[in-house]
């Protein structure tokens, strides 16, 4: 009997691999096929910048995750922009942060025919089939913090662009060590990829002549772990006492160097700075230890969101490049290349505003 | 007397638990169609119908295993390393038609290996199970790390993603409704599924008749990875997106469809189209309160509950049931009242 069943096992696989190779027309590889990306559809509608903007229109966020403190903020920059223009804000996700997860709710979100989808993309091409879709059926889609692939979205809001972090993060470390000095930098991975590119453009900042005097000594990577942050700020203050700036660029490094200092004998001595959150940077920038931050304002993000996937419902905007609409408080606002719209340099936190902030 | 005769019928017919989750799960749909708004549209219908392949696929071999009293948690590790596989062979520029049978046999090694610890090293396959979740899932990142796949050829994405004749349902039910009648048939109408049910009701007694079931067990989890790994393949090509973490923890979804459709967790008792039935009541039940716009965190309540119940609801019948048999037999063997009441309470 089982003897049986082994054959039969058997018999099947081969049967379904057999089915397999015999509907492949010859081999398809990597190589002959230009099917990459999906195609999506390119709005053929002109804009009309003097449209009236639309009261109601029914916008849906949906974040990479639901209860993560960080997407709480910026949807929450988007409810309040809903508010503000009368629209319907609703706010769906997936409890994980898998490629796929995020599909399901687009097809949800088109069932009920929403106007508008912001999303954060968990996996910017597993997405694109369903996003599509939603187009086709008239809805538009903007694309916020994690960008789904380019033709799959109408336009997409970017916190920042890799230079305006790079700059804005020399600028700081050159003002903190007084213009000359030591410095080095507290990463989170050797191979988080935005980390990289932004500690990149610091790099080519540093070459230039009004950089010349600071000297970038180490990259260290606390791996974005705290206890690791916290040994490798340790270890590079003995390895280089002359030590003027550690500048983390991850919200992770920040607060555990800023606690090492604000505990060690370097306090006031040292500068910490980077990129980081008011609410873990409070205490240190209250107690001294840390002068000045940055970090875009995630509420923002969604805010701007908002009055983008609005503009677009409303037809003042359909995504192409030089095309422009006004996002309330922010002010004007234009389409850059790819359907990209930069939210602007990052914030400074320092004592005097730090207050204003919570999240 | 009369009316003590009625009652272990009637709760037998209770018993029959998939029976009555195929009934609901027909009520469910119709209450859904007739009052959940956009759930009746065709394209709603094959949305549903693709969510729930992957699921449904999977539990067809998981429900032999679990039939046998053992279980399998590795699947959506196993589908998740098969997806990252994929990505890694066709980033080597080995043609689709290569990778995909190289994964169904990945599936298939995945589940040997399963089946070796579990049947010829005969260790727990709740221990093993967990062991290789974790294993092949860190494997699917040690393969791809965090990165994705996505350029895989048109006409297979559009294939999986596309209906038959651009109607309501999706090319991909055609192998599920294939898989589904093999396995079917397989399990109520073959002597491996009159093995795979002695196994599970006791394995010394299936011994004793002649049945190798350590054999017979390996076999399952080949077959279960196999499973495992063609769903893989048609995820990724679902998704376009071949990544280190697809389908994770989808191997809760399995097991909650597995037992709501009357499968016991401890073996030998359950139907397969009880267990279609499993599946299509739990996606339904998701769909149609993803619309209504019900939170997450009450969507997961739902699911731990419907879990909960199948596993207690049965247990329960079954338990009641023995008692109160047994009070029939001692009251005819010795017509005192107490000890019937006693044995009854015991």
């Amino acid at each position: 009997m089982t003897s049986r069943f082994l054959t039969g096992v058997l018999s099947a696989a081969t049967a379904a691999s057999l089915v397999v190779t015999l509907t492949a027309c010859g081999g398809t590889t990597k190589n002959d096929s230009s099917s990459a990306g999906s195609g999506g559809a390119q709005s053929t509608a002109q804009a009309d910048p003097n449209a009236a903007t639309k009261e109601g229109v029914k916008m849906a966020f949906l974040p990479k995750q639901l209860n993560n403190p960080y997407s709480d903020i910026e949807v929450g920059g988007g409810k309040t922009a809903l508010d503000e223009l009368k629209g319907e804000y609703k706010l769906v996700g997936p409890n994980d942060a898998s490629a796929s997860s995020q599909v399901s709710y687009i097809n949800t979100l088109i069932q009920q025919q929403q106007d508008v989808i912001g999303i954060a993309a968990n996996d910017p091409n597993a997405v694109c089939p369903s996003l599509n879709q939603a187009r086709s059926s008239g809805i538009k889609v903007v694309a916020f913090d994690s960008d789904a692939a380019k033709d799959c979205r109408d336009v997409f809001i970017n916190q920042a662009t890799t230079e305006g972090i790079g700059e804005q993060l020399a600028k700081m470390a050159s003002e903190l060590a007084g213009g000359s000095g030591e410095i080095a930098i507290l990463s989170a991975t050797p191979n988080a990829t935005n980390q990289n590119a932004w500690i990149e453009v610091f790099k080519q900042q540093l070459a230039k002549p009004e950089y010349a005097n600071l000297k970038l000594v180490k990259v260290a990577y606390g791996n974005d772990d705290d206890q690791k942050s916290f040994q490798e700020a340790q270890g590079l203050l003995q390895s280089y006492p002359n030590l003027k700036a550690i500048v983390a660029p991850t919200t992770v490094g920040i607060a555990a160097a800023a606690r090492y200092i604000s505990s060690s004998a370097y306090k006031g001595k040292v500068a910490v700075t980077g990129l980081g959150t008011p609410n873990q940077m409070r205490e240190y920038v209250k107690d001294g230890t840390v002068t000045k931050f940055a970090l875009w304002n995630p509420a923002d993000i969604g805010y701007l969101a908002a009055y983008a996937g609005v503009a677009l419902a409303s037809n003042q905007i359909t995504g192409v490049e030089g095309q422009k609409f006004k996002a309330g408080k922010l002010g004007e606002y234009t389409i850059g290349k790819d359907g990209e719209i930069v939210l602007g340099p990052p914030t400074v936190f320092d004592a005097s505003n730090i207050d204003q902030y919570n999240f | 007397m009369s009316d003590k005769g009625n009652r272990p019928a009637w709760l037998s017919r209770l018993a029959s638990w998939d029976a009555a989750v195929i009934v609901i799960t027909v009520v469910v749909l119709l209450i859904a169609s007739g009052a959940v708004e956009n759930f009746g549209s065709s394209r709603n219908f094959t949305f549903l119908l693709l969510d729930l392949l992957p699921i449904a696929l999977i539990a067809l071999p998981m429900t032999f295993v679990i039939v046998t009293g053992e279980i399998d948690l590795s699947v959506a590790s196993t589908l998740g390393l098969t997806s990252a596989v994929m990505g890694d062979l066709w980033n080597r520029g080995l043609s689709i038609e290569t990778i995909i049978p190289l994964c169904l046999v990945l599936g298939a090694v995945l589940g040997a290996l399963n089946g070796f610890f579990v049947t010829v090293l005969k260790l727990p396959s709740l221990a093993v199970t967990i062991g290789t979740l974790a294993l092949y899932r860190g494997l699917a990142f040690v393969v791809l790390g965090d990165s994705a796949v996505a350029d895989f050829p048109r006409s297979y994405t559009s294939w999986v993603t596309g209906t038959i004749d651009g109607g309501p349902i999706p090319n991909v039910l055609i192998p599920l409704v294939v898989l589904a009648v093999v396995f079917g048939l397989a399990l109520h109408a073959t002597p491996v599924g009159r093995a795979v049910f002695a196994a599970g009701a006791g394995e010394q007694a299936a011994r004793f008749a002649g049945i190798r079931v350590g054999r017979l067990k390996f076999w399952l989890y080949v077959v279960s990875g196999l499973i495992a790994g063609l769903a893989g393949v048609l995820w990724t090509l679902r998704y376009s997106s071949a990544r280190a973490d697809n389908g994770l923890g989808m191997e809760l979804a399995v097991v909650a469809a597995v037992l709501l459709g009357g499968v016991s967790i401890f073996g030998g008792k359950g139907t397969l189209p009880g267990v279609l039935a499993g599946v299509v009541l739990l996606a339904t039940l998701q769909n149609a309160l993803r619309l209504q716009d019900v939170s997450n965190e009450a969507l997961n309540v739902v699911t731990g509950v419907l879990l909960i119940i199948s596993v207690l609801l049965p247990n329960i019948i079954t338990k009641s049931r023995a008692a109160v048999q047994r009070r029939r037999k001692r009251s005819l063997a010795s017509p005192t009242p107490e000890s019937g009441a006693l044995a009854g309470v015991k």
